[in-house]
């Protein structure tokens, strides 16, 4: 045990590389989901096709094949990619094809009612979507966001397969060097764990601000007396 | 093709103040209107004419179309015959130079929605944005007024609904007929020419009912706007209307000042309609 203790410091290296692959990756599936997820939401079939070619096709490959593609067969035909890039762009287009069904997902949840009383104020296409819809389905989107971003998280442990010394790496190295399996393997559980425990606290940091924002949560102290209509925030979802 | 008298825009005499609602406000006219939801017709060419500032109560048995002309006043359900004048230009159409009339696109469509203004049944405020910023985002980001004249508009107008110190809540911590005054401040904060008000107090518990009647009351008579109104309250519909018109199956079965529809209706199914409304 006391082996493994003492490798702590090629832990955190790997633990470090498992963080900056989550917060890559899962910032180009955020930007992803959020182009293919609108998409999906437009009046223009063409365009609503964009999403689905994207999305079926991205969510249908297993990340470890599109890291192969990008490592190994891509470079056959020209195209080089370091091994942080072909794993980060391969997590980021899988996981990118789930947000993205959320993200239309929750667009289409969004009560029709907002939308009439948008074309009423007379918005224009681009502040219904801002001001109004958008908003009201992050709501929606942050739960199931939560759970994406713990994938992504866990989705990180395949990398060492195109080279990457991340924290599963680390711990088979660890391990080869002392022999202590079961303590290696005891003390990168704990360590996804946490990772995972801090994103979760980010995304609830997220919630609670979404919550502030429609006026749910407790009442102000000032107004004890505060009628909660039935229905008043439209979008029916309460964490 | 241009619409005959009453939906000329107003003449410039401004002397005609004797005449108070012969003001800005456009009239509005429907020229053989279709409108057909799969195979439902709901509107069959149906014709009527809104005088500039005139008070209209469509009243009808539900399913007779009355909300659909609302609708598509707002431009939230598409047309699919006739025409519809907003003042002197047609509201889902523009005129290519020729006289000939073509389908409108979005351009002409935000253009003519300046002048409308909409209440809803179930008040459809931003549940994202608090009291304030549902009477200002309007303004400030579609008429373009500075967030301190927005400001100030909105102030005024909660002052007339009775909300003042409601501006920093959130509309999830408003009872419903509260939520319905921020909804008809948040339509006059656009300052529209015509407001359409589609059965504003039914989703009402009964004792809020009167509250947001007497408003609307008090709007109709300090304003000159062009006022359509869809209500199953008929007492409202004759306190506020100049004329109602009694619709069945997407046409208008009689019409009139409210005294003579109430009165002494002369279709049956006018009757009827109102013995059935009367009896609830």
């Amino acid at each position: 045990m006391t082996d493994v203790l003492d490798s702590y410091r090629l832990l955190l290296q790997g633990a470090w590389i498992t963080v900056q692959l989550t917060v890559l990756g899962s910032a180009l599936a955020l930007v992803l989901a959020l182009v293919f997820g609108l998409a999906g939401t437009s009046a223009r079939v063409w365009v609503r096709a964009l999403n689905r070619v994207y999305v079926e096709f991205f969510r249908g490959t297993a990340t470890l094949v599109l890291m192969y593609w990008f490592f190994y067969a891509l470079p056959l035909v020209g195209f080089r990619f370091t091994p942080m890039a072909a794993a980060v762009l391969s997590l980021g287009l899988n996981i990118g094809a789930y947000g993205a069904e959320v993200v239309r997902g929750s667009l289409n949840a969004v009560p029709k009612a907002q939308y009439e009383a948008t074309v009423a104020l007379n918005f224009s296409p681009f502040q219904r979507m801002r001001r109004v819809l958008l908003p009201q389905a992050v709501a929606l989107m942050l739960p199931p966001f939560g759970n994406l971003l713990i994938e992504l998280m866990k989705g990180t442990a395949i990398v060492s397969l195109i080279t990457i010394g991340d924290l599963t790496f680390r711990a088979q190295q660890i391990r080869g060097a002392t022999g202590e399996t079961l303590w290696t393997f005891v003390a990168i559980l704990v360590l996804y764990f946490v990772i995972a425990q801090v994103l979760q606290l980010g995304v609830r940091f997220a919630e609670r601000r979404v919550d502030r924002m429609l006026g749910r949560g407790p009442a102000p102290k000032d107004d004890p007396g505060a009628v909660v209509a039935a229905g008043a925030s439209g979008t029916g979802v309460n964490p | 093709m241009p619409p005959t008298e009453p939906t000329d825009t107003p003449s410039p005499s401004k002397a005609g103040d004797a005449v108070p609602r012969v003001s800005d406000a456009p009239g509005i006219r429907f020229e053989k209107v279709v409108k057909r939801f799969g195979s439902n017709v709901v509107l069959r060419e149906l014709d009527f004419t809104v005088a500039p500032g005139e008070r209209v109560t469509l009243i009808g048995p539900s399913g007779s179309g009355k909300t659909t002309i609302l609708r598509l006043l707002m431009t939230l359900e598409k047309l699919d015959d006739g025409v519809i004048w907003i003042g002197d230009r047609p509201l889902w159409h523009q005129d290519k130079g020729d006289g000939k009339l073509v389908p409108a696109g979005q351009k002409h469509l935000h253009e003519m929605r300046k002048q409308v203004g909409m209440v809803f049944q179930q008040f459809n405020l931003f549940p994202n944005m608090n009291v304030r910023r549902n009477l200002t985002e309007g303004p400030v980001r579609v008429l373009g007024l500075s967030k301190d004249e927005a400001n100030a508009r909105a102030q005024e107008l909660l002052e007339l609904v009775g909300l003042s110190d409601k501006i920093d809540d959130h509309p999830a911590r408003l009872s419903g007929g509260q939520q319905q005054r921020v909804a008809i401040a948040r339509a006059l904060a656009m300052r529209p020419k015509v407001l359409l008000l589609d059965e504003v107090t039914s989703a009402l518990d009964p004792e809020l009912v009167v509250g947001v009647q007497d408003l609307l009351r008090d709007i109709a008579r300090q304003t000159d706007v062009t006022l359509l109104c869809v209500t199953h309250e008929m007492h409202f519909a004759r306190d506020i209307s100049d004329r109602v018109l009694m619709f069945d199956q997407g046409q208008i079965v009689e019409e009139g000042p409210p005294e003579q529809i109430f009165g002494s209706p002369s279709e049956q199914r006018t009757r009827d309609f109102l013995q059935a409304v009367l009896a609830t």
